[in-house]
């Protein structure tokens, strides 16, 4: 029983992870960027929603809500401004670009909000757990991972079903033959980011609800969504949600084994997939 | 290169008689200057501990050390066009293995800075061949969760205290090879001998770094290194092992992060495993004074670690105000001047100080 529980709790776990890839793995699948500040932005998301919620005396919910449009613009003025100048370099320019813009992010939050944890109360609904089969399942995780397979739900109904997802597909496939049917790569590319970074917020403010966050939790958020995106297989969206429920699974039982192997686990894990099978469990098929 | 000059000379008489004849130079007079001035300079900070006060010495130290950590990421980074964000991975082994040959067996701490090279650079082999699974960006992100598996690892090791880590035992801080000579000299304290005889080590060493990497860009590896950053495919193709040299790099940088770990943490006298393998401090740092000093020369990271050392100095009080600037500032020059402040100079003056082209010169 005590190791169901531990799979089904990280199973849960792995939903919140998969919320943090997705961003990530959209990033890389349209434009393969690596944005190393992807982790940073999440944690700037959820400042940005309890700012709103304190400053409004609103609940995070709506705080969410109103959040949503300011970080797509955010997206958008990002990849407009400062990452479509490092999208015809190589590798190297937007991964120094991002890099610097981490510490930017970090050291910014730091002075306007201090290294206080954080966090995002919800109330009585926190502490709601359901008994399914003799096994405890807490309310919040279970909606997290119903939101997780939202996102990516939408985000595949968004890429195959829609004009816009065809402009992205074709882009990600060739950003200069796309400008011959008239498509400008740049316009797509910030658009994606402003995508990417609603997916942000939704992940910041579940990031909240779980745990406390202060502005250097950001690089470890990074890590395990891009853990999440390798194990998935690069470009697979609903690999990205396997990935996180392997890393959730990996990490739960190191921490049923001690508490102190939780991190330690699931990066092993990882190392192990990728010596086995460096394009992950489900790579897309190119 | 040398298969060009052993071919037999061809059998009819060469067309090239009568002609000029060239040959390939790489040195020009300036970068012989510079040589000559080079040496001068490097006198001058070996007689450093006689006419400098401690403060200055310590100083100079950091900038030193952190000029051998930037040559070997800007060996990664600008000339194998591999990027890592874990070098604190090989800083802090680096380190640990130094603590551990001093307070488990004894050794000598210069000869437990030897071993400890020794052993990360035998290290990285399996470190390698795990991150060398990905490339590009993904090889960047790898590095760094390796880095963060050995810090998780060294937090779980209670033999050197675990996540609070430990301190050099006392006799390993007075005795050492060399303090008496250091004390004799120069008429100090044992604790400043020590300090003058570490600030030597990582001295040499760090030279011993610049020269080997220069060797390096220099040497056939330099040619391959040169091709593979042109063209991965086209260098594969004339036959460049692309892997092959990549990896020697990779080792290369390790082992001299190592040395500069081990070296710095002797200094210090204690360790913990949040300070030995700090992204910030080793990767972040190193990152910002190579992309301002000029990512790909030689010359870039020794002008970015003074500017990072004197900046820091003068704006350290601002605390993330400083890093903040830091973080902008790498941006701007990274998309507007990628060949950093050294880049600016050469393009304005074309001055190269350590030259790495080929140029053909008519005999």
């Amino acid at each position: 029983m005590t190791t169901l529980n531990t799979i089904v709790q990280g199973v849960l776990l792995g939903g919140l992870y998969a919320l943090y890839a997705a961003g990530l793995s959209l990033i890389f699948g349209v434009m393969r960027l690596v944005n190393l500040a992807h982790g940073d932005f999440i944690v700037l998301a959820a400042y940005v929603i309890l700012a709103l919620s304190s400053a409004f005396f609103i609940h995070p919910v709506f705080a969410l809500l109103i959040a949503l449009p300011f970080l797509f613009a955010l997206g958008w003025a990002l990849q407009r401004v400062i990452l479509n100048r490092t999208v015809e370099e190589n590798f190297l320019v937007p991964l120094l670009v991002t890099f610097g813009l981490q510490i930017i992010i970090q050291n910014g939050l730091l002075i306007g909000f201090s290294a206080d944890s954080q966090r995002l109360s919800l109330g009585a609904i926190e502490t709601l757990s359901l008994s399914i089969g003799g096994l405890n399942v807490g309310v919040m995780p279970l909606i997290t991972f119903a939101a997780a397979v939202a996102v990516i739900g939408a985000l595949s109904v968004l890429f195959y079903y829609t004009a816009l997802g065809r402009k992205l597909r074709a882009t990600s496939d060739s950003a200069t033959f796309v400008q011959i049917v008239g498509i400008n790569p740049r316009a797509v590319f910030a658009i994606a980011m402003g995508i990417a970074f609603l997916v942000i917020a939704i992940a910041a403010f579940f990031m909240g609800v779980r745990s406390n966050f202060d502005p250097s939790v950001g690089p470890a958020r990074l890590l395990y969504a891009f853990e999440a995106v390798v194990i998935g297989g690069l470009g697979s969206l609903w690999g990205t949600l396997a990935g996180g429920v392997i890393l959730g699974v990996a990490q739960g039982i190191g921490a049923a084994i001690n508490p102190q192997y939780q991190i330690l686990f699931g990066h092993i894990v990882f190392i192990l997939i990728i010596l086995v099978r460096p394009r992950g469990l489900f790579p897309k098929q190119s | 290169m040398s298969e060009l000059q052993q071919n037999p000379a061809p059998a009819q008489p060469s067309p090239s008689e009568g002609t000029a004849r060239y040959s390939v130079v790489v040195d020009t007079l300036v970068s012989r200057i510079a040589l000559v001035g080079f040496a001068i300079a490097i006198l001058a900070l070996i007689a450093a501990p006689g006419y400098v006060p401690r403060a200055t010495l310590q100083d100079l130290l950091l900038i030193v050390l952190l000029i051998g950590l930037a040559q070997c990421w800007n060996l990664l980074a600008g000339f194998a066009g591999l990027i890592s964000v874990g070098q604190q991975a090989f800083v802090g082994l680096g380190a640990y293995g130094l603590f551990y040959f001093i307070t488990m067996m004894g050794a000598d701490p210069l000869a437990s800075v030897a071993l400890s090279a020794v052993f990360v650079g035998l290290l990285s082999i399996p470190v390698g061949l795990v991150v060398f699974r990905l490339q590009g960006a993904y090889f960047a992100v790898v590095t760094w969760v390796v880095a963060e598996v050995f810090r998780l690892l060294l937090q779980q090791w209670p033999t050197l205290g675990g996540g609070a880590g430990t301190s050099l035992p006392r006799s390993a801080t007075t005795e050492m090879i060399g303090i008496d000579f250091a004390v004799a000299l120069f008429d100090v304290r044992s604790a400043a001998g020590r300090e003058i005889i570490i600030y030597w080590v990582v001295l040499a060493v760090v030279v011993a770094i610049v020269g080997i990497a220069y060797g390096m860009l220099r040497s056939r590896i330099g040619l391959a290194l040169t091709a593979i950053k042109d063209g991965e495919v086209a260098a594969e193709s004339v036959g460049v092992d692309i892997n092959r040299t990549k990896f020697i790099v990779y080792v290369f940088a390790a082992i001299g992060a190592a040395l500069m770990g081990a070296l710095y943490f002797l200094q210090q006298g204690s360790i913990t495993p949040n300070a030995a393998f700090s992204l910030m401090d080793w990767t972040a740092y190193v990152i910002f004074i190579v992309v301002i000093g000029g990512l790909g020369t030689i010359e870039g990271p020794i002008l970015g670690a003074i500017v990072f050392v004197l900046l820091r100095s003068q704006l350290a009080q601002f605390g993330p105000w400083y890093l903040l600037v830091l973080g902008v500032l790498a941006i701007v020059i990274m998309l507007f001047a990628p060949k950093g402040l050294w880049g600016l100079f050469t393009h304005w003056t074309k001055i190269e100080l350590f030259p790495t082209r080929r140029l053909l010169k008519k005999q």
